[in-house]
């Protein structure tokens, strides 16, 4: 090895505010958060991330008619063959119970999903209101909250889902 | 434990060392002892005994060939050795395309008969416009591009990637007939090379409070899932290399998560961020799809590790055996948690077991070929495979899988059937008397 290596890796961790490891190259270019803001979507089980806006299951319906009926069904039953219902009783007694909306541990999976994958043939195209109204309308038609409850970044966290407590995690010393 | 070189070439035993006609392994490194032992036991010459046609010269030895292509594909010969796909018309839905076990050899899957599983068809990258951003609880957020990558220090690694739901129609309570490729096509093997994940979280910086990572990618579902740090600064890499050309656009072209060992839907393709975070996302893979129902009700949540598995490919269901004789019976074993330490073959439902040879070398969370000599008298038997990892960890027998996991009260009927996950349990193959191979369960 020369002797300018270890100089030169110096000078570059220097270059690069310190973050850099002295062995690599350090090409990341730096970006603000808020220069990721149209790619920075997902919804943390504590509430993190939900935007603002609100909505009832009176104001998802509509939208769910217009958007999601065509291949989850009216009525999130009765789905096109092949899709999926979203509405299905918390019933998971056999190893192949149907696993729908019910089955989730949180109810920000249902906003994080739909904001990031719906409507499938084009997705990230709902507004904040839209995914609020959906996910009280769909919360609703499988009663795990009221007809009336307004969906919003305080009270959608709070949602108890019916299958919450059942998970246990396959091997804790792995994680 | 690999092959064991035995440098002193003296005769190895010919008798059979586990029910109906397995050989001791140690026979295939014997330069053709096992055929000439065959032939002088008089059985297995009703392969060998008629006599070659006199030969002759070929239209292919009389002529010039073809125009060689900037980019080969197989002889039309093999026209057959394709994946099996379950949305053709590409419908507005996941796609999923199996890897033909039961028509390779060896431990490397070609890059075309890599099995893929898209949730919303591939995404036509431009890699010059492919940005990868790492950011959340790290003390500089950064950009990375394709380009950039290419000048980091890489790593090449030999892993298999498995989608969890691999071999889930055999929670039937009833044995599907199906391949290999139909049952275990989920799964397949690459050499991967790219940048270890750990080298550019050391460029951002860690915040002591980050817990977890989600890896999210650039396809229409911007799927994601959350991956334990403690992974992360494992054996992650963000992989741009798959058996030395870039990466296929269903396997995760310009970039996929690489976590070895671990379901495949983690190992997210079409890598654009990994933000590091104080929970899981819990994201509708993880909170849904992959986690499974227990007979008790419960439900297992952060399933990660593809435990150890192993399946007999030569010979399988789709194949038959064409008379009594010798036959290499091979397989395929794997496990998340290292190297395969030990493979055992049984040629009679379970009754006895003999050790196989293991092909070298002997990679961790990688494909292991095994080998084992065998020669059939045409009486109807069962073939199993059963395997071991360096972590102690051995593949269940089905009685001890279907009492922990369970299986369906009603047969299931369709090979694209998912009726639970992370099916590690073994694979009988019946041989009749005709040589005719059927699924069993033993």
């Amino acid at each position: 090895m020369s002797t300018r290596e270890p100089i030169f890796a110096l000078v570059l961790a220097l270059t690069f505010g310190g973050t850099a490891a002295a062995e690599s190259p350090g090409l990341g270019k730096p970006i603000t958060e808020a220069d990721i803001a149209a790619w920075n979507i997902e919804v943390l089980p504590d509430g993190t991330g939900l935007p603002p806006g609100s909505g009832t299951a009176a104001q998802g319906a509509v939208v769910y008619s217009q958007k999601c009926a065509m291949c989850h069904g009216e009525n999130g039953v009765n789905p096109r063959p092949g899709y999926a219902a979203l509405v299905s009783p918390p019933k998971f007694d056999r190893i192949d119970a149907f696993k729908s909306v019910t089955y989730y541990k949180y109810a920000t999976t249902l906003f994080d999903v739909m904001r990031r994958s719906m409507p499938y043939q084009m997705p990230k195209t709902l507004t904040n209101e839209e995914l609020y109204a959906l996910s009280a309308y769909i919360l609703a038609l499988n009663k795990i909250i009221g007809e009336s409850e307004v969906m919003d970044a305080k009270t959608l966290p709070q949602v108890k889902m019916p299958n919450r407590d059942n998970f246990i995690i396959w091997d804790p010393n792995r994680i | 434990m690999g092959i064991r070189k035995r440098r002193n070439a003296a005769a190895p035993p010919l008798e059979p060392v586990a029910g109906n006609g397995l050989l001791d392994r140690r026979a295939l490194l014997g330069r053709g002892i096992v055929f000439a032992g065959a032939m002088s036991t008089g059985v297995g010459t009703s392969l060998t005994s008629a006599a070659a046609e006199p030969l002759k010269n070929d239209q292919w030895s009389l002529e010039m060939g073809s125009v060689v292509p900037p980019y080969q594909v197989p002889s039309r010969f093999e026209k057959d050795v394709i994946r099996t796909r379950s949305n053709p018309n590409n419908e507005f839905r996941n796609s999923h395309a199996r890897t033909p076990h039961h028509l390779l050899q060896g431990t490397v899957t070609p890059n075309g008969l890599f099995f893929s599983i898209s949730h919303s068809g591939l995404p036509d990258i431009d890699p010059a416009q492919h940005k990868l951003v790492i950011h959340g609880l790290v003390k500089q957020p950064l950009v990375y591009t394709v380009e950039s990558l290419s000048r980091y220090p890489m790593v090449s690694r030999m892993h298999f990637v498995e989608c969890s739901g691999n071999s889930a129609p055999m929670f039937s309570n009833e044995p599907l007939q199906a391949t290999a490729q139909a049952l275990h096509g989920l799964c397949s093997n690459a050499e991967w090379t790219g940048v270890l994940l750990s080298t550019l979280l050391e460029e951002t910086g860690i915040d002591p409070k980050a817990k977890w990572l989600f890896a999210e990618g650039a396809d229409s579902l911007g799927l994601h899932r959350s991956v334990p740090m403690k992974k992360a600064l494992d054996d992650a890499m963000i992989a741009l290399y798959q058996n030395g050309e870039r990466i296929q656009p269903g396997n995760g072209y310009p970039m996929r998560l690489l976590l070895p060992g671990y379901q495949g839907n983690m190992n997210v393709k079409h890598v654009r961020r990994i933000k590091l975070i104080d929970q899981p996302a819990m994201s509708f893979f993880e909170s849904k799809t992959y986690s499974q129902i227990l007979p008790d009700g419960k439900m297992w949540l952060f399933h990660f590790a593809q435990e150890v598995k192993s399946f007999i490919t030569q010979p399988s269901f789709g194949h038959s055996l064409k008379g009594p004789g010798f036959y290499e019976i091979s397989g395929i074993a794997y496990s998340g948690n290292g190297r395969i330490s030990k493979v055992m073959v049984s040629a009679d439902g379970g009754k006895s077991w003999a050790q196989a040879a293991l092909q070298a070398p002997v990679n961790p969370k990688a494909f292991t070929r095994f080998r084992m000599p065998w020669r059939w008298d045409g009486q109807p038997v069962v073939l199993q495979s059963r395997a071991w990892d360096e972590s102690g960890a051995v593949q269940p027998l089905r009685a001890e899988f279907v009492a922990a996991r369970g299986q369906t009260s009603a047969p299931v009927t369709s090979p694209l059937a998912f009726p639970n996950q992370h099916y590690n349990s073994i694979t009988s193959w019946g041989i009749d008397s005709t040589g005719g191979i059927k699924h069993v369960y033993a």
